[in-house]
């Protein structure tokens, strides 16, 4: 998995075409198209009620598109979660979605479920290979809990962690499908900033597994750190997609998260700390909007490029 | 170290706390002794309670409270050798317990006035017990609480008297020797045995009264005291000697039953008691709300009645036993697939509604097929009678056989058939619930959404839930259809008086203890015998059933049985929460010198 390289020309992971979402008279999702490559981390962006979370159910089968189609690796995807799952995407939810009354353990173990095959049979009769892929599956899911530092909880009800760790045992619980995309809906949504930096490197983790990420996320220094590219969501339309510098300077962005546009068109710095302010208006601290970065420039997005914005962060971090 | 912390019940204390001891010691001591006097002058009130010296009947069930009331009472004063009996709380075991003997004891008295008329029919022995009873619930008020009252509880007196009542959980005991551990399960099975075998063998209406009140409350003292939890430690620790030890005591149980009718009814509670668990694979574990399951249970006692070699069965064949089995499941899991594919894409109340409707239609449809209506298959509400006995291996279950000194009656032998039916769905229980299917099972349940997006196919595993469920219903139909040696579609109803219905299977479930193993059983039991046990009581026994459902759901929504999860889920203590290796070592050591005690 290491051997993964970013280079641009690695192969297309998902591809969505003309994606669209009717509910009656409404269009939640109106004709995207949206490529996510090996080893990229892609964001998605966009006002409250845009379609974001329209669009991930419509990738992941828990809707049927209007319109459109999603393929992964070449295949076409049909609209069945299970399969979905099973073609090798997997999610977490906005809302988090945890069985609240399994056991942390439990709840990887039940990601699990599309890598096993041992059926009812197995079960009944405790034939040979039940208990080999039951440890085995168990070994996974410790390997995952440690991964994102929840080994020691693996006994208590997930209904019982603190939200932070929820929302990483649903990353874990993702995890343990073995995907090839995950799709993460607001991950940083609820936490404070030191756990939105740990979620951020978890998140660099992953995609050096080998493994793409397309994360949507309303915290815009969250997501112009980590994203090799972002696109933008307005009233179900694709606004804009580019590098990260490229979406924060376009004044269209600006103008669907403030309602207006800018008379003169402002610096990127400032468009940044307005969208920063934005974002973080209704659940973090104020001071959180305080610093205000150059846009990052780290679209090739190499591991050497990743961990250098990293350690500046944890310096500003450290500062406040 | 030890359990007592200051605060009384009742703000400023009337008596000392050693000196309420001594008065609650010396009440049990009294109740204890009164047993052995006469508690009324003539041999009509059922149980001769006449004989001094000799306690019967309901005397026995007072002296049995009042034995385990001294006995915590001790315990409350930290005698060595004494104190493992009261590792959560020595208090309110003591309270609980003399609370059930002045229940009995004032309930015998109660019922002697009434039967006899009056209460000049009293004995002096009586009022002995009675003021022994009264002298130590009184006394035992003045003991401290063992539970500090939290800021959460109202402060207003019931609440407060209620407080008295609870007791923390217990610390961790030192681990015994494994034998000594099994010695302990061993034990407690074979007491549960006893109890059981007592309550099932109660002659007259009077006893199984005082019997339920005695053992309500003598078990949740024990509770309180915290050894209920410490034998659960052990048996999750020991599950498979548990297990062992469960199905040795239950095949025990036809050997202490000389009376057929009582055998007969250890054999119904099985039946039952085995369908309500086939019932907590769908509704436990998959979450999967049934009301017309007795209908698997129906075609399965159908299809064993059909081919049982009935002279009155439209098909006039007979299969041996196995096949008979093997028709009975497979029957039953054809109905159910045929079922579960189109309903089962529905979710929660719609699937309550199509079930309830197809368990009607399975008991119109029988009752259609009697060759007037449709084509003759099941002699419609006559249903179909003298299923002959089974014989298997030369082994005539019809008969009486006397194995080592011990007589088997018909029910009894059909008691031990139906074990092993019983010990096959507890394994099959077991085993799939503790699998990658029992897991997506319960996933299921918890939230179908986000199981489908953790790559399950939600529709495959209700199906298969549910068409297993109808197998072990299906199962324990086909010897169901020849302990009752007749089939009939009334059997098989939504809601009626007789136990095995839709509506007291889903009850045993829920009053037992959902996805639990041996909640339904239990909920199956107490829900057979005690209408089995209060016939005079017919009359109003769903009125009765409703209220007593009422009142669980209001203080114990997880069943009598709670698994950790759903007494989590339903009373947020956040204590049970950490698992018990997570202990402090503090308290672990503690514990220690307290358990070597
Ligand atoms: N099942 C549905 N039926 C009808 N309308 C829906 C449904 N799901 C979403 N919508 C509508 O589609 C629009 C887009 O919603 P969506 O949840 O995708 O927004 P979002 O971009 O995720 O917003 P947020 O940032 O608040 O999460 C909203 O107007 C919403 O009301
Ligand atoms: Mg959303």
């Amino acid at each position: 998995m290491t051997t993964q390289t970013t280079t641009p020309t690695t192969t297309t992971v998902l591809d969505a075409s003309g994606v669209t979402m009717r509910f009656g008279g409404l269009t939640a999702v109106r004709g995207v198209d949206l490529t996510v490559n090996s080893g990229e981390i892609v964001g998605l962006i966009g006002p409250n009620g845009a379609g974001k979370t329209t669009f991930f159910n419509c990738l992941t089968g828990l809707y049927i598109p209007t319109e459109g189609k999603v393929s992964y690796k070449g295949t076409v995807l049909p609209p069945k979660p299970h399969l979905v799952t099973k073609a090798g995407i997997a999610r977490t939810f906005q809302n988090i979605r945890l069985f609240a009354n399994m056991t942390v353990l439990e709840n990887v173990l039940v990601g699990r479920h599309t890598r096993t095959k041992e059926g009812l049979w197995s079960a009944l009769l405790r034939l040979p290979g039940f208990h080999k892929a039951e440890d085995a599956s168990r070994e996974r899911a410790m390997e995952l809990l440690e991964f994102i530092g929840l080994q020691d909880k693996a006994d208590h009800l997930a209904r019982n962690l603190p939200y932070g760790d929820q929302r990483k045992l649903e990353i874990a619980r993702a995890l343990a499908s073995d995907p090839g995309l995950l799709l993460l809906d607001e991950p940083t949504a609820g936490m404070n900033p030191q756990e939105t930096r740990v979620t951020e490197e978890l998140i660099f983790a992953i995609r050096d597994q080998g493994i793409a990420v397309l994360v949507i996320e309303h915290d815009m220094r969250f997501i112009f750190n980590l994203c090799d590219r972002v696109a933008c969501l307005v009233q179900g339309e694709k606004l804009v997609e580019g590098t990260p510098g490229e979406v924060q300077a376009d004044e269209r962005v600006v103008a669907a998260y403030l309602g207006t546009p800018f008379e003169g068109a402002p610096g990127a710095d400032e468009v940044a700390e307005v969208e920063a302010a934005e974002a973080h208006a209704g659940t973090t601290a104020p001071a959180e909007t305080a610093p205000t970065r150059t846009a990052p420039t780290k679209a090739t997005g190499t591991p050497a490029d990743t961990t250098a914005p990293d350690t500046t962060s944890t310096d500003e971090e450290g500062t406040r | 170290m030890t359990m007592t912390n200051n605060n009384t019940p009742t703000g400023t204390p009337l008596i000392t706390v050693p000196a309420a001891r001594h008065l609650t010691t010396a009440g049990a001591a009294t109740a204890l002794i009164g047993t052995f006097l006469a508690w009324t002058w003539t041999a009509e009130f059922p149980g001769d309670l006449t004989v001094t010296g000799y306690p019967g009947g309901l005397q026995v069930l007072t002296l049995v409270g009042a034995a385990l009331t001294l006995l915590l009472a001790l315990s409350g004063y930290g005698i060595k050798g004494l104190r493992w009996l009261t590792p959560g709380g020595a208090n309110s075991p003591v309270r609980l317990a003399a609370i059930g003997v002045l229940g009995t004891t004032g309930f015998t008295i109660g019922a002697i006035s009434v039967e006899l008329g009056g209460i000049v029919n009293l004995e002096p022995g009586a009022w002995v017990s009675l003021a022994g009873a009264i002298i130590a619930v009184a006394a035992s008020l003045g003991l401290p609480t063992d539970q500090p009252l939290d800021d959460t509880i109202k402060h207003n007196p019931l609440d407060r008297f209620l407080n008295t009542l609870r007791a923390p959980a217990p610390e961790r005991a030192k681990d015994l020797p494994n034998w000594a551990e099994i010695l302990i399960i061993a034990a407690a099975f074979g007491v549960a045995l006893h109890v059981f075998t007592y309550g099932i063998d109660t002659e007259y209406a009077e006893l199984f009264i005082g019997y339920i009140i005695s053992v309500a409350f003598g078990f949740t003292a024990l509770n309180r005291a915290g050894l209920i939890s410490r034998i659960t430690r052990l048996t999750t620790k020991h599950r498979n000697v548990t297990l062992a030890a469960a199905l040795v005591a239950a095949f025990c149980f036809p050997f202490t039953q000389q009376n057929e009718q009582y055998a007969l009814i250890g054999a119904n509670i099985l039946i039952f008691a085995t369908v309500a668990l086939g019932l907590n694979v769908v509704v436990g574990l998959a979450g999967l709300l049934d009301l017309g399951y007795v209908a698997f249970l129906g075609v399965g006692a159908y299809a064993a009645a059909l081919v049982s070699g009935s002279p009155l069965s439209p098909v006039g064949v007979q299969f041996p036993f196995w096949a008979a089995v093997l028709t009975g499941a497979a029957a039953s899991l054809v109905f159910g697939v045929v079922i579960g594919a189109p309903t089962l894409r529905l979710r929660g109340d719609y699937l309550a509604i199509v079930t309830l409707g197809f368990g009607e239609i399975f008991r119109l449809t029988v009752n259609a097929l009697n060759g007037v209506s449709g084509p003759d298959l099941t002699n419609g509400s006559q249903g179909i009678p003298s299923i002959p006995d089974l014989n298997l291996f030369g082994f005539d279950f019809g008969i009486s056989h006397d194995i080592a000194g011990f007589t088997l009656g018909r029910s009894a032998n059909y008691y031990l058939l139906m074990l092993v039916f019983t010990a096959v769905v507890v394994l099959v229980f077991r085993r799939s619930g503790e699998s990658r299917i029992g897991r997506a099972w319960v996933a299921i349940r918890e939230d179908e959404t986000a199981a489908t997006a953790m790559g399950i196919n939600a529709f495959r595993l209700k199906l298969l839930a549910f068409a297993l469920g109808a197998t072990l219903a299906g199962l324990a139909g086909t010897v169901q259809a020849h302990v009752s040696y007749t089939v009939t579609p009334e059997q098989y109803q939504f809601a009626g008086s007789v136990p095995p219905n839709s509506a007291f299977l889903l009850a045993a479930v829920i009053l037992g203890g959902m996805g639990t193993l041996s909640g339904p059983l239990v909920g199956a039991a107490l829900l057979y015998l005690i209408p089995a046990k209060l016939q005079f009581m017919q009359d109003y026994q769903l009125f009765l059933f409703g209220i007593a459902l009422i009142l669980l759901m209001r203080f114990r929504p997880e069943g009598l049985v709670a698994d950790r999860r759903k007494q989590l889920e339903f009373h947020e203590t956040g204590q049970l929460d950490v698992p018990a290796e997570d202990a402090p070592l503090t308290q672990t050591t503690a514990g220690t010198t307290k358990a070597g005690a």
